[in-house]
């Protein structure tokens, strides 16, 4: 009863799309506002539909429903019941309900402001948004089913569908296979969400795009509208990234927190492409340029959202030949070929109106050096794209597959990494129009000398020797004077002027222009996390040995003594190897740690969960490798030294902070108010007159 | 001892004892460290499981290889020669980049090529700006240059000046 309620629910929203997308543009060829309003309201009743439908497969996943396919596949009778709910992004089916359920969310939320001024908008606005709410929700209606039912046929075999076979008879499995040992982690937990909701969150700045293109609407209008979901879809995007390092960090066992695996890739060339848009839109907002360079943007980014989910989703990275025989790879490539072909079709016709308003009039100008941003970025994301489709290309041509592993991408992404750190260091103290090399120079140097001090410093007196460390340290300490500069510049003038105390006037100054403090603040964070990333990268030192009781190993200032080793079983059906290290640095006992190896007999799959000790300094990250299973005596330890990767994790709480503060709404002053409050009432008078 | 054969089997015989005592001595040096293993392993990539390096992956397969690098090691092969071996056995997708040969060359040429193609645009955009520039330049030193037009005129108008005094 459930599921077939819940599968109803999906299939009336899939026809509440396709009734949005036909009445919306019949309204606007039709002039009838009415129309798109009623293709608006039927958009806007997908939302809770789909809420609706997501809530009862939660239920089915919490009841522990093994008559539902998708329920035996991704829980089991003893997993905790927060594991089991949030196994609705666990599996294909659940993950792109949703999908679908945060984009019906997102476009709920967008179309619910006020139209007054974008009527003309509204109807592409509502059209795309429910095209792909339709492509996705049509995935889960016809190839993707969350609520397809077991049956047992005649001949005993157990197939899923959801209406019943002739012949076939209810079936339901005693228990569940259980959810993947590696998302059994709160980073997990999280993590997929804040990824979706980066990925949703682009597809409205690009609903916009392409509304303003089609009714040639190409001023700034739909930039600033959609600015500050913009840089909403790139903190979540953010999140969900720095989440997923943290959970390899914590569960993947290998010491590090990115190993340009092709899925990390699928959700980073989004991230890549959104930030450059966020930059290059405000050469649009100050200069009036880079119109048509703005849409490419979105336009990239709104695809390479799609192509992401496409990689992870069709089973294509595992093999090419996977894409062909998965139910929704066919779907996602003709949904991606359409998208591509009407993008580029409405940007070629109206690229002779996407000329820029003004010229770049100087090399060292914000646009040129953001232009240069630009170039960088987009560079790595090309590295990326070709790293991830150079092995699918490999497998089609040559028959052979062949791994792009990290020693490629980082030698490739490295210097365009560093060149992107010093423009964020260097591009603030450039104006908008005309800077040149002298005013520069004379507002640079003294953060370039005192940067070149602390790393000859680090060179004479810590013997940091490895020329990448060197040249990295050295823009990220740059940059960092120069962000903080300006803040201190700012602070004082102001507490000069208004005579106030200084962090009263640092405070103020954020509510003066949060859009340019909150991105300081963003650059700063994004400086605490290079320094994180060059310590793991530059310095990360590790060492295996066997031991026995009471037998010690060192790496750098540490002595990690095995102590002990317990295996016992779980009530949740694990079995745990756990062992106790204490830990001495410079000679001083400083704790205990315990990594251990979780088995887990459903699935069959072992977990290597490290000990870690977290200081601002370094991390102490100890893996149990291997042991005596009998006696215990012995056993394997592999332990990495990761100097200042914690910087990398509490980088990412400035970046929300930053993000938060930039896209808070400023105030508004009295007399705009007064004007807003005029405008509206004349077009409600007009309206009913 | 007179007799050569006599000479031949003694000194086989030490020659025996001595290799026999060097065999034992290399048989009882120590199997290479877990370090050493994992220096190549780092660098190879596990043949079943996806993106995974042989020398973080926690599968028995892949513990049984790490071993074999192992027995490769103790047996006189240097690295590049497990590395081969894995290739043979395995194919170019152990290693943790495609070979640079035949096809496989693609992926290092290719994104060079089109950064370079995007920093041509990027050069191009600022030759723009230093045409603009000298633009700029060269209408500054023209204002400050007389104008023949308007010295003409401002020629006549002292003539008529003085033609009405």
């Amino acid at each position: 009863m459930i599921p077939d309620f819940g599968y109803g629910l999906i299939l009336i929203s899939f026809g509440l799309a396709i009734y949005s997308i036909i009445a919306s543009v019949l309204g606007y060829y039709k002039r009838s506002f009415k129309l798109v309003d009623s293709a608006r309201l039927a958009m806007q009743l997908m939302f809770p539909l789909i809420t609706i439908a997501s809530v009862l497969l939660m239920y089915l996943l919490a009841t522990d429903a093994y008559y539902v396919s998708f329920v035996y596949e991704v829980t089991s009778r003893s997993m905790p019941m927060y594991l089991k709910i949030t196994a609705l992004w666990g599996g294909q089916a659940g993950s792109l309900l949703f999908w679908a359920w945060t984009l019906t969310a997102f476009s709920a939320a967008v179309t619910l402001r006020e139209w007054d001024r974008d009527r003309d908008l509204l109807p592409w606005v509502v059209v795309v948004n429910s095209v792909t709410a339709a492509f996705f929700i049509g995935l889960v209606v016809f190839f993707e089913n969350p609520f397809a039912k077991f049956w047992q046929t005649i001949d005993g075999s157990v197939i899923s569908a959801m209406f019943q076979p002739a012949g076939a008879v209810p079936f339901t499995a005693p228990d569940g296979q259980g959810l993947n040992p590696l998302l059994r982690h709160p980073g997990m937990i999280i993590h997929p969400p804040m990824l979706y909701l980066g990925f949703v969150s682009y597809v409205i700045p690009f609903s916009f795009a392409l509304a303003a293109l089609i009714t040639g609407r190409t001023d700034d209008r739909w930039t600033r509208i959609t600015r500050r979901w913009a840089i909403v879809a790139w903190l979540f995007l953010s999140i969900g990234l720095v989440l997923g390092g943290r959970w390899a960090y914590d569960v993947l066992g290998w010491g590090g927190y990115w190993g340009w695996d092709p899925v990390e890739i699928a959700a980073l060339m989004p991230w890549l492409v959104g930030t450059a848009f966020l930059h290059s839109v405000m050469i649009q907002e100050q200069r009036g340029m880079f119109k048509e360079w703005n849409m490419i943007l979105i336009i990239l980014t709104y695809i390479l959202v799609i192509f992401g989910t496409f990689l992870t989703r069709s089973g294509v990275l595992s093999s090419v030949h996977a894409f062909a025989q998965s139910a929704i790879g066919p779907a996602f490539f003709i949904f991606i070929g359409i998208t591509i072909v009407i993008s580029v079709s409405l940007l070629i016709y109206r690229w002779s109106d996407l000329k820029a308003e003004s010229e770049l009039t100087s090399l060292l100008s914000r646009e040129s050096l953001f232009l240069l941003n630009n170039l960088l970025f987009i560079s790595i994301l090309i590295v990326c794209f070709w790293g991830v489709l150079f092995p699918l290309i490999s497998e089609l041509v040559t028959g052979q597959k062949v791994t792009v592993g990290p020693p490629f991408y980082e030698r490739a992404t490295g210097p365009l990494f560093a060149g992107l750190l010093f423009l964020m260091g260097i591009a603030p103290l450039s104006a908008w129009g005309k800077t040149t090399l002298k005013t520069l120079g004379r507002s640079s140097w003294k953060s370039a000398a005192i940067s070149t001090v602390v790393v000859l410093g680090f060179v004479i007196f810590l013997k940091m020797y490895n020329p990448y460390a060197i040249i990295g340290f050295a823009v990220v300490i740059f940059s960092a004077l120069i962000t903080l500069h300006e803040f201190w510049r700012a602070a004082s003038a102001r507490s000069r002027v208004q005579k106030e105390n200084l962090f009263v006037a640092l405070w103020r100054i954020f509510g003066k222009n949060r859009r340019r403090y909150g991105g300081y603040l963003i650059h700063l964070s994004v400086i605490m996390m290079a320094i994180g990333i060059i310590g793991l990268e530059m310095f990360q030192t590790e060492t295996q040995g066997t031991l026995r009781q009471g037998e010690s190993i060192t790496i750098r200032d540490y002595k990690v003594t095995y102590t002990d080793l317990a295996i016992f079983d779980t009530n949740d059906n694990r079995n745990l190897a756990r062992a106790v290290v204490s830990i001495e640095k410079n000679g001083k006992y400083v704790g205990e740690l315990y990594p251990r190896r979780d088995y887990f007999y459903e699935s069959q799959q072992p977990m290597t969960i490290p000990g870690v000790r977290s200081t601002i300094e370094d991390d102490l990250y100890v893996l149990l490798v291997d042991w005596q299973p009998i006696t215990t005596e012995g056993a394997t330890f592999k332990i990495y030294h990761n100097p200042l990767v914690n910087w990398l994790w509490w980088g990412t709480y400035l970046l929300i902070i930053g993000s938060l503060v930039a896209m808070w709404p400023q105030k508004e002053k009295s007399s705009v108010r007064e004007q807003r409050k005029v405008s509206k009432s004349t077009i409600l008078d007009q309206s009913e007159a | 001892m007179k007799n050569p054969l006599i000479k031949l089997a003694v000194l086989a015989f030490f020659f025996g004892a001595a290799m026999g005592i060097t065999s034992t001595v290399s048989a009882q040096e120590p199997m290479p460290s877990d370090n050493e293993v994992n220096a190549i392993a780092r660098d190879l990539f596990c043949p079943v499981c996806e993106n995974t390096p042989l020398d973080v992956c926690a599968t028995q397969a892949c513990a049984q290889w790490r071993e074999l690098i192992r027995l490769k090691l103790s047996e006189g092969w240097n690295e590049d020669q497990i590395k081969q071996y894995f290739v043979d056995q395995y194919g170019a997708r152990v290693l943790s980049e495609p070979p640079k040969q035949g096809l496989f060359w693609l992926v290092y040429v290719i994104p060079p090529i089109l950064i370079f193609i995007g920093v041509i645009i990027f050069i191009k955009a600022l030759r723009n700006i230093r045409a603009i520039e000298k633009e700029e330049m060269a209408l500054e030193q023209t204002a400050n240059e007389p104008d023949e037009y308007m010295s003409k005129i401002e020629e006549e108008l002292k003539g008529l000046k003085n033609a009405n005094r």
